[in-house]
């Protein structure tokens, strides 16, 4: 009974610690105040206005919005078309190809920084919309191959081959039969590639030069410098896209189940 | 079919692109960071003609007027004074004077009215060895001295290696610093992480769900916001000191941002759920008739749990205790909005060489000592994951 009673109160413990911070955070974006905590003197959508008005918040979320498209459609094209690619179990150095297609993920993010600003420098892609485009795909086109390849795993291969059996050249088969029923999955991939661009500090911090300040990055200074309600009604549309986001992802994902 | 050569040429076809956009923009950059950290050319890029000639010297006689002569006519084709600055700070370094002494020789050198016959014309200590020596070891391209001085080594005037002396001695308590916050981290997981596992794997149903859905929305949510929350949560009249207050547990505000409390509380936070999700599921994989097996036999629940459960689970213990110390020993952003000056890690020391002071060489260095870490780390745990039973 005791035992019970305390596995009870940990696991309400452990759910609030992890769930109460980010909830926490929302209503503080609605707040009059100009202070950054509880309690809020009255509602207003002051901040809003302050995040869609004031030039700096307003040029970082069209350049999130530019960064991050042009990161997500280089890092889907690639990532989709190396996921088809790892498909084939008879290649040699499959292996080594996967691992080398999910380490940007292990990789701190300092580090590939350090030495993204080096050679960015070097070929003269530094502080340029294009230098931070590709950077953000680094990190963001291990999420496409293994959204990918989770969906290419799920095809059944009879399906593919009847399409040839009846004739289909393997570019008509591809068109018609492997991508549709892949689909679901290069979108997740595109969404949580997207994401992670939308989310990128670290990168940003060395390869960006003051035009390409993203959203996430000028969230980053002003928890630094000047820490006012903008950043809880930044966080607030964070965590929305994110919602909405995960949502998306969810929801290819019971296409790609029910197929099953 | 399946093995044909024009399947292969195929598959290699769709490979190509990513491969190629991952040596250019991952390798590379790394590869340029590792040789930025052992690159040292802010000597040898001005004086190549002193290079050669000095290439045949003894290193003890006293410098010829062939190697003076050289020296001279690198000295007069400098006319990048930035380029100067940094060689003359690298000598600088190696033998004090070496400052005073280039800018008189400069400033001689470059009176084109009366020029001077030989450098010991100007100033005597050109007859000295050291200072030449001092050139010598510094024409090397390719150097150690940022590698050792990332673990707080150095090298004497013989060339052996010695420990720096103790107010340049800050990178090790660094690292050192660096590796305890991320066991405290990791240890704080493996606490609330394994029960909370094994709450949710004993349960069904809706209650298991709303517990994987508790690890899963704070996985999903920006790493940024999670840790603005953190920081309106802990501040001084922030939610947890106004709750304190409010249940009478203390009287003022406890400090619980800019240091170290605040950056475990936060960064545990974070990385929960790379502990969770791997020991669920070790978890779920094991027969739930197991711990009855062994109370029937009359061990002792808590027995029953050393002897059966936890080594069974150990597995998913260790993958998640490694997940998150190599992410914990790369962070940065919590570390540098949350903690204090004194609880900064080894990426904020990196961000401040490459941002900072623009000390590429220094950046490199640390930057090569996290990665190595990371990537040994790493290969442990790819091999723990792939020896998982069950999983191919």
């Amino acid at each position: 009974m005791v035992l019970r009673l305390s596995k009870l109160v940990f696991a309400l413990l452990a759910i609030l610690f992890l769930v109460v911070p980010l909830i926490a955070i929302l209503p503080l974006a609605f707040t009059s105040s100009v202070i950054l905590t509880y309690p809020m003197p009255s509602w207003s959508m002051r901040w809003f206005t302050e995040l869609f008005t004031a030039d700096a918040w307003r040029r970082a979320i069209i350049n999130s919005l530019i960064i991050g498209s042009g990161a997500t459609i280089l890092a889907t094209v690639l990532g989709t078309a190396a996921a088809l690619g790892l498909r084939n179990r008879l290649l040699r150095f499959r292996g080594f190809f996967r691992t080398m297609f999910l380490l940007p993920m292990v990789v701190p993010a300092v580090v590939l920084g350090v030495g993204m600003q080096v050679l960015l420098a070097r070929v003269g892609l530094i502080n340029s919309y294009a230098g931070v485009i590709v950077a953000h795909t680094v990190v963001a086109v291990p999420f496409v191959v293994v959204s990918v390849s989770g969906a290419l795993a799920g095809i059944d291969r009879r399906v593919e081959l009847a399409a040839q059996s009846l004739g289909a050249p393997p570019v008509t088969v591809f068109r018609r039969v492997t991508l549709p029923l892949a689909l679901p999955g290069v979108l997740s991939g595109a969404v949580l590639a997207f994401a992670t661009s939308l989310d990128e500090v670290v990168l940003t911090l060395f390869v960006a030069g003051p035009n390409q300040r993203t959203l996430a990055r000028q969230m980053f200074s002003s928890i630094r410098e000047n820490i006012s309600p903008a950043i809880a009604a930044a966080a607030f549309l964070f965590i929305t896209v994110t919602l909405l986001a995960g949502f998306a992802v969810i929801l290819f994902r019971s296409v790609l189940a029910r197929r099953r | 079919m399946s093995g044909s050569p024009t399947r292969t040429g195929r598959s290699l076809l769709l490979l190509a692109p990513l491969f190629a956009f991952l040596v250019a923009f991952f390798v590379w950059p790394l590869f340029s960071m590792v040789s930025q950290s052992v690159s040292d050319t802010a000597v040898l890029r001005l004086l190549p003609h002193s290079a050669d000639v000095l290439a045949a010297w003894d290193r003890l006689s006293p410098p010829s007027p062939a190697m003076q002569a050289a020296l001279m006519e690198d000295l007069r084709a400098v006319d990048d004074a930035q380029a100067l600055g940094d060689m003359v700070r690298r000598l600088n370094s190696a033998q004090s004077g070496f400052r005073t002494l280039m800018s008189k020789t400069t400033t001689a050198l470059a009176d084109t009215d009366d020029p001077p016959a030989d450098l010991v014309s100007i100033d005597k200590r050109w007859q000295k060895p050291e200072f030449w020596l001092a050139i010598a070891n510094a024409l090397s391209p390719l150097t150690d001295r940022n590698l050792l001085a990332a673990v707080d080594l150095g090298r004497d005037a013989q060339g052996a290696i010695e420990h720096l002396p103790p107010d340049e001695s800050v990178n090790r308590v660094i690292l050192v610093r660096t590796f305890w916050i991320s066991a405290l981290v990791t240890l704080a997981c493996i606490c609330i992480g394994y029960p909370y596992a094994m709450i949710a794997a004993s349960l069904g149903g809706w209650k298991r769900d709303l517990m994987l859905a508790a690890v899963l929305l704070p996985l999903w949510t920006s790493l940024l916001v999670r840790t603005a929350a953190w920081f309106i949560l802990l501040q001084e009249q922030g939610l947890i000191n106004d709750l304190l207050q409010w249940l009478r547990l203390t009287d003022g505000p406890v400090p619980l941002i800019f240091n170290r409390t605040g950056v475990i509380i936060a960064m545990t936070h974070v990385l929960l759920p790379f502990m969770v999700l791997p020991i669920y599921s070790t978890l779920i994989t094991i027969p739930g008739n197991l711990m009855p097996a062994a109370a029937s036999l009359g061990a002792h629940p808590f027995r029953a749990f050393l002897r059966v459960l936890l080594p069974l689970s150990l597995r998913g213990v260790a993958s998640g205790s490694l997940l998150v110390f190599i992410s914990a020993i790369g962070y940065y952003i919590t570390p540098a909005l949350i903690g204090g000056p004194g609880d900064q890690m080894i990426s904020s020391i990196i961000a401040f060489y490459a941002i900072g002071s623009a000390n590429w060489g220094m950046a490199g260095a640390l930057g090569v000592v996290l990665l190595v870490a990371t990537l040994l780390l790493y290969s442990v745990y790819a091999r723990l994951s792939a020896e998982e039973p069950g999983r191919s």
